[in-house]
C-alpha cells in the first residue's frame, strides 16, 4: 500500500473531524481569493484610470517640469527620439502632450481647470478619451475644436458648437488667450475628474501658449505594465538630459494609497489564515495523539520514523489540498462572475473612493497570481504544521 | 544454530522514585526453531525482557546479540532497520494497523523490507490460509474477532521468515478455544517454518505446548527447563 493511499484512508477515519478541517480551509480559501481577487481588481482599475487618462505607464519631461508644472518647462521632442523610442520593445505609442493650467469663461461665469494638449489620432492606443464623450463628437487631429469635461461646462452653461475663451500665461510669460468651438462633453464616471477643465489637438494647444513644437511630456503605453521598470531604462538611454518617470513616480499619492490598503487587507488574509493554520494544527495534533500506540506497532515492526513523519504529512497535505481545490471550485465561478459584474461601494466608501477620484465599484481580478499565491500559502501551512507530527514522532517513538 | 545470546542483562527503571530491577542479571541462549515460553507472576519482568530483546528497550547493562550482532550498538535508524529484517512481533493487543485490511496488514512489513508486489501478495494468501483466514484477507481489523486479529499479527510477523519472533501474551485477550487454536498455528508453523518462537504467557495450557520453559522471578531467571517430550509420532 503505498503512503498516498495510507494516509487517505487515515484522514477518512474520523470522517466528521476531517470535514470540519476541510471545511475550515475551504472557507478561507474562498474568502481570501475572493479578497485579493478584489484587491487586484481594484488597484487594477485605478492604475488603468490613472495611468490612461492622466499619465501613461512613462513620461519624458523636462527635468524640470516635475517640480514646477510650468509650461516653461517644455521640451522639443526631436522626431528621431520619438522614433526610437516608438521602436524600443513592448512599446505601443508615444504622444505628445502640452498641458498647463488656465481660466475658462463663457461671458458671465469664469472657472479654473487644466488644458491637455493630446494626439488625437493616438486616443484609442492611450486614454480612450472618445469613450467618455457624452455629447457632441471627439477632436480631429490638427483641428481647433475642444473637449471640455462635464462639471466645467455645467458651471460655464457651455453645450456643443458653444465657444469656450480660455486665457492662460503662455510660453516665457506671454499672455494667451483663444476662442475654442466646443465639439464635445466629457462625462468621466468619477465626478472628481469631471472637473478636469479641456482636452484639445496638442497643435491647438502649442498655438495658445506660443510654444510653437514644443511639448511638456512624451506620454508612453507599453503592452505589459510589469515590465514597466526594464523599458523605462532603455527610454532613459535614448533621452539624455530628459528626465524618464514610470506611473509609480508620476502617480505617488495612488502608489501610496494601494499600497496602504494592500497592506491592511492582506493583514486580514494574514490573520485570516492563521486561525485556519491553528484548525489544522489542532486536527493534526489529535490525530497524531489517537494513533500513539498504533504508531508504537508501526516502529516495532520496522517503520523508519522519516516514513511515518511521511505519511503525516501527506496527510496534511491532502487536507490542505482538499481544501485548496474545493475552495477554487466555489471561488473561480464567483470570481468569474464579478468580473464581469464589479460590486457598487455603499455610501461611505463610495464617497472616500470618489474623493480619491476612483470608480466607486469593487473591482475583481481573475489573474493567475489570485489563486497561486494562495495555494502557496496553504502549502506553506502545511509544511510548517507537519513539522508537529515529525519532532513528536521523532521525540516519542 | 545459535541465534539469540543474553549475556548479563540488567534494566532499572529509574524515573519513579522507587528504583525498580525489572532485568537482573540474565544470561539466556536460544537456538534456532525453539518454542520458548517464558513464564512468571505479574511484575516479575517477562515484558521488559522481551522489549529488551526486540531492542524496544535499552538495557542498562548487559548485552544482546542477535545472529552475531550486538544490538545495542547499533543507532537508532539501524536498530529499526535490523528488527525489520530479523525479528517478528506479535503484541498482546493493538497489533494491527486499522486503516489496512488483513492482508495489507500481512504484506506491510514485506513492503517495508521492499519485497516486490506478486511475491507479497503470493505469501500473504499462502500465511493468510496458513492460520486460516484466507477467506478474511479483505477485512479490517475492526471486523474480526480478537482471535482472529491475533492470527492476522502471527501471520504478518512470519510473513518475512525472521530469525525469531517474539509474543508478549498473545493469547491474553482470546478465550481458551481461540487460545488453543492460535498456539496450534504457531506450533504448525514454528515446525513448517522452522521459525524460533519465544513468548510471555500466564495460561497453563500455553505453557503445556512450549518445548522450553523459563520461569522468571523478580528479574531474575529461577528455572529454564528443555522439555524432552518431542511428540513426532
Ligand atoms: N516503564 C516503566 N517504568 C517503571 N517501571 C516499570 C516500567 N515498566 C515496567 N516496570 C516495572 O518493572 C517490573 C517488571 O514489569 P513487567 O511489565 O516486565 O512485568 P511482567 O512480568 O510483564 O508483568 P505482567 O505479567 O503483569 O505483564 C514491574 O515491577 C514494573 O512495575
Ligand atoms: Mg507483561
Amino acid at each position: 500500500m503505498n503512503y498516498i493511499k495510507l494516509s487517505w484512508r487515515n484522514l477518512w477515519r474520523n470522517r466528521r473531524r476531517t470535514l470540519i478541517t476541510v471545511a475550515s480551509i475551504f472557507f478561507g480559501v474562498v474568502l481570501s481569493t475572493l479578497m485579493s481577487s478584489m484587491m487586484n481588481g481594484t488597484y487594477q482599475n485605478m492604475i488603468d484610470m490613472m495611468v490612461k487618462i492622466s499619465t501613461g505607464y512613462i513620461q519624458v519631461q523636462d527635468p524640470s517640469f516635475g517640480e514646477s508644472r510650468s509650461v516653461n518647462d517644455v521640451f522639443y521632442p526631436q522626431p528621431e527620439l520619438i522614433e526610437s523610442i516608438d521602436k524600443t520593445e513592448e512599446v505601443t505609442v508615444v504622444a505628445k502632450r502640452l498641458e498647463s493650467f488656465a481660466l475658462f469663461s463663457s461671458g458671465a461665469d469664469t472657472r479654473g481647470g487644466a488644458v491637455i494638449g493630446i494626439e488625437p489620432q493616438y486616443d484609442t492606443l492611450t486614454s480612450n478619451l472618445r469613450n467618455w464623450v457624452s455629447e457632441g463628437s471627439f477632436l480631429e487631429s490638427g483641428g481647433k475644436g475642444v473637449l471640455v469635461t462635464s462639471n466645467i461646462a455645467r458651471s460655464l452653461n457651455l453645450g456643443v458648437n458653444d465657444t469656450i475663451i480660455v486665457i492662460s500665461q503662455g510660453y516665457r510669460g506671454v499672455t494667451s488667450a483663444g476662442l475654442f468651438p466646443v465639439t464635445g462633453i466629457i462625462e468621466f464616471s468619477t465626478p472628481q475628474m469631471n472637473n478636469l477643465g479641456v482636452f484639445m489637438d496638442v497643435g491647438a494647444a502649442q498655438e495658445l501658449f506660443h510654444a510653437d513644437s514644443m511639448v511638456t511630456s512624451l506620454m508612453i503605453m507599453v503592452s505589459d505594465y510589469t515590465h514597466v521598470n526594464r523599458i523605462s531604462r532603455k527610454i532613459k538611454d535614448l533621452a539624455p538630459g530628459l528626465s524618464v518617470k514610470d506611473w509609480t513616480e508620476l502617480n505617488p499619492d495612488l502608489v501610496n494609497f494601494i499600497e496602504g490598503d494592500r497592506s491592511s487587507g492582506n493583514l486580514m488574509i494574514g490573520i485570516l489564515y492563521m486561525v485556519i493554520g491553528f484548525g489544522i494544527l489542532g486536527t493534526i495534533i489529535m490525530m497524531v495523539a489517537e494513533r500513539k500506540k498504533e504508531l508504537a506497532v508501526m516502529t516495532a515492526v520496522g517503520m523508519r520514523k522519516y516514513k511515518l513523519s511521511l505519511m503525516f504529512f501527506i496527510e496534511t497535505l491532502l487536507i490542505g489540498l482538499i481544501g485548496v481545490i474545493s475552495g477554487f471550485a466555489a471561488s473561480i465561478p464567483l470570481i468569474g462572475y464579478f468580473v464581469n459584474n464589479p460590486i457598487r461601494l455603499p455610501g461611505d466608501m463610495a464617497e472616500a473612493y470618489l474623493q480619491y477620484g476612483f470608480d466607486p465599484y469593487m473591482f475583481f481580478s481573475a489573474a493567475p497570481s489570485v489563486f497561486i499565491n494562495q495555494a502557496i500559502i496553504i502549502f506553506v501551512i502545511a509544511m510548517a504544521i507537519s513539522l508537529y507530527p515529525v519532532l513528536k514522532v521523532k521525540k516519542c517513538l | 544454530m545459535q541465534v539469540l545470546e543474553l549475556k548479563n542483562l540488567v534494566k532499572i527503571y529509574n524515573d519513579s522514585e522507587v528504583k525498580v530491577k525489572a532485568v537482573d542479571n540474565v544470561n539466556l541462549t536460544f537456538e534456532q526453531g525453539e518454542f520458548t515460553a517464558i513464564v512468571g507472576p505479574s511484575g516479575s519482568g517477562k515484558t521488559t525482557l522481551l522489549n529488551l530483546i526486540g531492542g524496544l528497550d535499552a538495557s542498562t547493562e548487559g548485552e544482546i546479540i542477535i545472529n552475531g550482532t550486538n544490538i545495542g550498538k547499533l543507532k537508532p535508524w539501524e536498530l529499526i532497520n535490523f528488527r525489520l529484517f530479523n525479528i517478528g512481533f506479535v503484541f498482546q493487543a493493538y497489533n494491527l494497523i486499522p486503516v489496512m485490511t488483513a492482508r495489507e496488514n500481512v504484506e506491510f512489513i514485506m513492503q517495508l523490507q521492499g519485497v516486490e508486489k506478486k511475491k507479497r501478495e503470493k505469501r500473504s494468501m499462502e500465511i493468510l490460509s496458513a492460520v486460516g483466514l484466507a477467506e478474511r484477507a479483505n477485512s479490517r481489523p475492526a471486523k474480526l474477532s480478537g482471535g482472529q486479529q491475533q492470527r492476522v499479527a502471527v501471520a504478518r510477523a512470519l510473513s518475512t521468515k525472521p530469525k525469531f519472533i517474539l509474543a508478549d501474551e498473545p493469547t491474553a485477550n482470546l478465550d481458551s478455544k481461540s487460545a488453543e487454536s492460535l498456539l496450534e498455528i504457531m506450533e504448525k508453523l514454528n515446525k513448517d517454518e522452522n521459525i524460533t518462537f519465544i513468548f510471555s504467557t500466564h495460561d497453563a495450557r500455553v505453557v503445556a505446548k512450549a518445548r522450553r520453559v523459563i520461569t522468571v522471578e523478580d528479574g531474575h531467571v529461577v528455572s529454564d527447563i528443555k522439555v524432552e517430550t518431542d511428540i513426532k509420532s
